[in-house]
């Protein structure tokens, strides 16, 4: 499943009705991402997205991550908008019999919407906002894919 | 075509899309005209390998041709995760 919201949600309750509802899988490894305060000076994160691509390129990716490994199902929810330190914005899930397979198809998950998914993030401080600049080793991560 | 911007090169231009009438056979021919338009879309499309390119939603090259294709989308590589 794919879910592109706004509003905040609980990583650990969509974690347990994931794990639920994939009964039998054996295996679920999970990734949440949580607004994180690097420098002391983060007041918040303001994430935008490309709405309709957004969906069709995280639909594409969970598809390419569920050919290409054993999974019973994935799961991946992303937030948009105003986020303040601390707050969740997004998490992957895979369920698989296989602790491998779960695993790598996580970490896939990972590395493809970090470059591959139209979420650009802008940080916000008390001296103005800057867009986050993309990392190359985000890019050279897909290369081991 | 419908041309849409994101991030700071919606905000360099000053709005998120237009439509734009155009004949321009691939995408660096789009940018060609609108770099010709102003100096805001001249700053934002200085450096295209800054950039990355959408059309109707998929990734694409800058020497993607445009035939048949609605919505063009230019924006800064992408920071999700």
């Amino acid at each position: 499943m794919i879910r592109v919201q706004s509003e905040a949600f609980d990583a650990g309750a969509e974690l347990n009705a994931f794990s639920t509802q994939a009964a039998g899988a054996g295996a679920v490894v999970s990734f949440t991402g949580v607004v994180r305060d690097v420098t002391g000076g983060l007041s918040g994160m303001e994430i935008e997205h490309y709405e309709g691509m957004t969906e069709k390129a995280l639909g594409a990716i969970r598809a390419d991550a569920m050919q290409r490994w054993e999974l019973a199902d994935s799961l991946v929810i992303h937030r948009f908008g105003r986020l303040e330190v601390g707050e969740v914005i997004m998490m992957v899930a895979t369920a698989s019999k296989h602790r491998k397979d779960a695993f790598e198809a996580a970490e896939f998950l990972m590395d493809y919407l970090k470059s591959r998914a139209p979420f650009w993030k802008k940080e916000i401080t008390a001296d103005g906002a800057d867009w986050v600049a993309s990392k190359d080793e985000d890019e050279d991560a897909l290369s081991r894919w | 075509m419908q041309v849409l911007y994101f991030a700071w090169v919606r905000e360099r231009i000053g709005v998120p899309r237009e439509e734009v009438e155009t004949s321009a056979v691939t995408v660096n021919d789009l940018v060609v005209e609108l770099r010709a338009r102003e100096e805001r879309y001249d700053a934002a499309f200085a450096d295209t390998s800054a950039l990355r390119v959408a059309l109707d939603q998929e990734l694409a090259e800058f020497d993607a041709p445009l035939s048949g294709v609605r919505e063009v989308a230019f924006f800064p590589p992408m920071t999700g995760g």
